[in-house]
């Protein structure tokens, strides 16, 4: 689908019903049938797998400055716990690498 | 066990997350700064935060935003990123079946990771009014659509993003979402991670383009789902 104003609104709402109805899903479903843990399984390594899936491409086809700024973020969270800061840690090893290279 | 929901108790569930709110403002700036970087205008990505206040979907949904927009790809990426919230909603649905269901979904629709931890610790302690949940989640749209709103107008005025790193925090943000998330880093994520990261790699090079998302979230899926039980709930 081409991106024009009347797409990008379009594809905003989609991804809003998309997730108002995971939010009042889960609800919805155990009024009928409990989530079992073979699903709940499923659920939980999927929420982390789809976002690897989109971390791994960035980092093969992004240059240095951002390999090693994931890499700063993801030694940053290891150590620190704190979000903010290892995002922050990310963009600026990100900025230093090519401001060097 | 019952529940209600009223405005003194949706205030006080404000207060409470009056605090956190504060660490969301600054997520939302750096929302607003990665969005206009990937080519959304202002008012998309204001919009985009008041409709869909999902901040790792809507960080994932950037890297989908091109010359094109992979309609299905985008559709399966926020489903996937946000069906955590089915497990997050089933379990206060003990606790939400007691509300009219007008109230229980408009509780529900405020319903993201924090105000759900304070919400399912309440209900554990046999407290009776929701608000924390729909007041808390009120604090956390309010601090998130202003966030982006700031992170709107700083970022609009930056014409050489890489210079300053800001290109990168879509993936930094997504990185610190998967190592600190909900599920505490257990070893046994590793295996699922790691079949969906190949599977990525894989779909990325052999695949039509932004087939790697919705691959890499089966496969890793799956591989969870074939998984052993954990040890500690072997005895559910």
């Amino acid at each position: 689908m081409p991106l024009t104003p009347a797409t990008a609104l379009l594809a905003i709402v989609i991804m809003a019903l998309v997730t108002f109805t995971t939010r009042i899903g889960g609800s919805i479903i155990m009024s009928r049938i409990p989530i079992g843990p073979k699903v709940e399984r499923f659920i939980n390594a999927m929420a982390g797998s789809v976002l690897v899936a989109v971390i791994v491409p960035l980092a093969a086809q992004g240059d240095w400055g951002a390999r090693l700024g994931l890499l700063a973020t993801l030694g940053a969270m290891l150590i620190l716990h704190k979000p903010l800061v290892a995002i922050a840690a990310g963009m600026a090893t990100a900025a230093l690498w090519r401001l060097l290279s | 066990m019952s529940a209600k929901l009223d405005a003194k108790g949706t205030l006080w569930g404000f207060k409470r997350m009056a605090p956190l709110s504060l660490f969301v403002v600054a997520f939302g700036l750096a929302f607003g700064v990665a969005a206009i970087q990937h080519g959304l205008s202002s008012w998309e990505t204001l919009l985009m935060s008041s409709l869909v206040f999902a901040g790792t979907a809507q960080f994932a949904a950037l890297e989908l935003w091109g010359p094109t927009i992979p309609l299905t790809a985008l559709i399966a990426t926020t489903f996937a990123i946000n069906a955590r919230h089915l497990l997050m909603g089933a379990s206060l649905y003990p606790w939400l079946r007691h509300l009219p269901s007008g109230q229980r979904y408009a509780c529900l629709g405020m319903m993201s990771d924090s105000n759900w931890a304070m919400a399912a610790a309440d209900h554990q302690r046999g407290e009776t009014n929701v608000g924390v949940l729909f007041g808390g989640g009120i604090a956390l749209w309010l601090s998130w659509v202003l966030g982006t709103l700031l992170g709107v107008a700083f970022g609009s005025g930056i014409s050489q993003p890489e210079r300053f790193g800001l290109d990168v925090i879509m993936g930094c943000f997504l990185l610190s979402m998967l190592v600190g998330g909900k599920n505490k880093p257990s070893l046994t994520m590793l295996l699922p991670w790691g079949v969906a990261g190949v599977a990525a790699l894989l779909a990325l090079y052999y695949l039509p383009p932004n087939a790697h998302v919705i691959v890499g979230a089966l496969a890793g899926g799956l591989a969870g789902m074939l998984l052993p039980q954990a040890n500690q709930q072997k005895g559910q």
